[in-house]
């Protein structure tokens, strides 16, 4: 049944959420509850505690409409365009220059790292190949999506 | 207009699923990364409020009940990080080292870019947490002394920039290891990142997820380090 399989998954999700927002609130860490709730999910699954088939039909559709729930906050913009007008610019150039610099600073970094073990599994140290193998799979499928 | 509607909170759920809606169907008939359906949501969205003359507070009563969900969407990013479990074990340190180095790059880029373009403090604090997930980003920012309006401007212009340019920019600088791609995707435009590297495939939106539960830990720890830095 569907609708018992849904309202299932809803609640363990609606459970690690109000305890993560309870970890908020007794816990003196400037940490968000939502942060708390994703550790606590990764936990349960990790550990077996809840198996991915008891969250993922519910959790991959909440996870699908994110983009909507950021519809309220983006357009709140039209509350302080108004203050800023003559800063806007700069702030701007400030958003986009930085988010630029963390992408390429972020992303290059972990390439070198993984370039970097990936060449010293191919002079003999293969631990586990088997895995890499997976990623250069992946790699392929992402290019013919493209 | 705003008498009429006072009261009524479904104008903004209304208005906020419609509009997104819309925005899903323009996108599927031009699959370009300007045509982002937040994009067009939310440029809906403000030209209705202006051209009808209605309060941000009308439609904010009901599309402010949308982000009551935040906290369990956030939750579900488990879910795909736990699928690539095994992955994420295997490269533990490429994580690591380049999101603690990512958010270095946002600490000192900010700073040096607020500097050159002589921006106050109270903007600067603003700006700090602009990379992390809202949540947070607010958390941090009323931290220092910014304010928040300003942090939820600054992560969302950050979010859709970083979000919609993902492909291009991964491009330039030629990243291409889709572990890499995931986690530039969440450690420079949190959420809105990794619902596009999600776009990319599972194992891009398991790293750029588990990216912004990362870099919103590290920026908690660097951000009050940075504030103290004179501009």
């Amino acid at each position: 049944m569907d609708t018992v399989k849904y309202l299932k998954q809803m609640t363990v999700i609606m459970a690690v959420s109000f305890i993560g927002e309870f970890l908020n609130r007794v816990l003196p860490l400037p940490v968000p509850g939502s942060v708390y709730g994703l550790v606590l999910m990764f936990l349960l699954l990790v550990t077996g505690l809840i198996r991915s088939e008891q969250v993922e039909d519910a959790g991959g559709f909440l996870v699908k409409i994110m983009p909507v729930l950021f519809i309220g906050p983006s357009v709140s913009l039209i509350t302080v365009m108004g203050g800023l007008a003559d800063r806007l610019v700069p702030i701007l150039a400030v958003c986009i220059l930085s988010t630029m610099a963390v992408m390429a600073v972020t992303g290059l970094t972990a390439q070198a790292v993984l370039k970097r073990r990936a060449g010293r599994e191919r002079s003999g140290l293969r631990d586990e190949p088997e895995e890499r193998e997976g990623a250069a799979g992946r790699e392929e499928g992402g290019k013919r999506e493209e | 207009m705003n008498e009429i509607l006072q009261g009524n909170m479904y104008f903004g759920f209304f208005l906020a699923l419609g509009t997104y809606w819309i925005g899903l169907k323009v996108q599927k008939k031009f699959p370009y990364t300007l045509c982002n359906p937040l994009l067009i949501s939310t440029v809906l969205c403000i030209i209705v409020l202006l051209v009808f003359r209605i309060d941000y507070e009308v439609f904010d009563a009901g599309a402010s009940h949308i982000s009551y969900f935040l906290t369990p969407c956030t939750v579900c990013l488990a879910i795909p990080m736990y699928k690539q479990v095994r992955i994420l074990k295997k490269n533990l340190a490429a994580i690591l080292l380049s999101i603690v180095s990512g958010c270095l790059a946002a600490a000192l880029s900010i700073w040096g870019l607020c500097a050159l373009f002589g921006l106050d403090g109270s903007i600067y604090h603003s700006l700090q947490p602009k990379s992390v997930t809202t949540a947070i980003a607010i958390g941090v920012s009323e931290e220092l002394g910014g304010s928040s309006a300003l942090t939820i401007m600054a992560v969302v212009v950050t979010g859709m920039f970083g979000g919609i340019m993902a492909r291009v920019l991964c491009r330039l600088f030629h990243i291409k290891d889709p572990i890499a791609v995931g986690l530039a995707c969440g450690n420079s435009a949190h959420a809105m990142g990794t619902s596009k590297a999600l776009e990319f495939g599972e194992l891009e939106g398991a790293m750029s997820s588990l990216a912004v539960v990362v870099a919103g830990i590290v920026t908690v720890v660097l951000a009050p380090l940075f504030s103290g830095m004179i501009l």
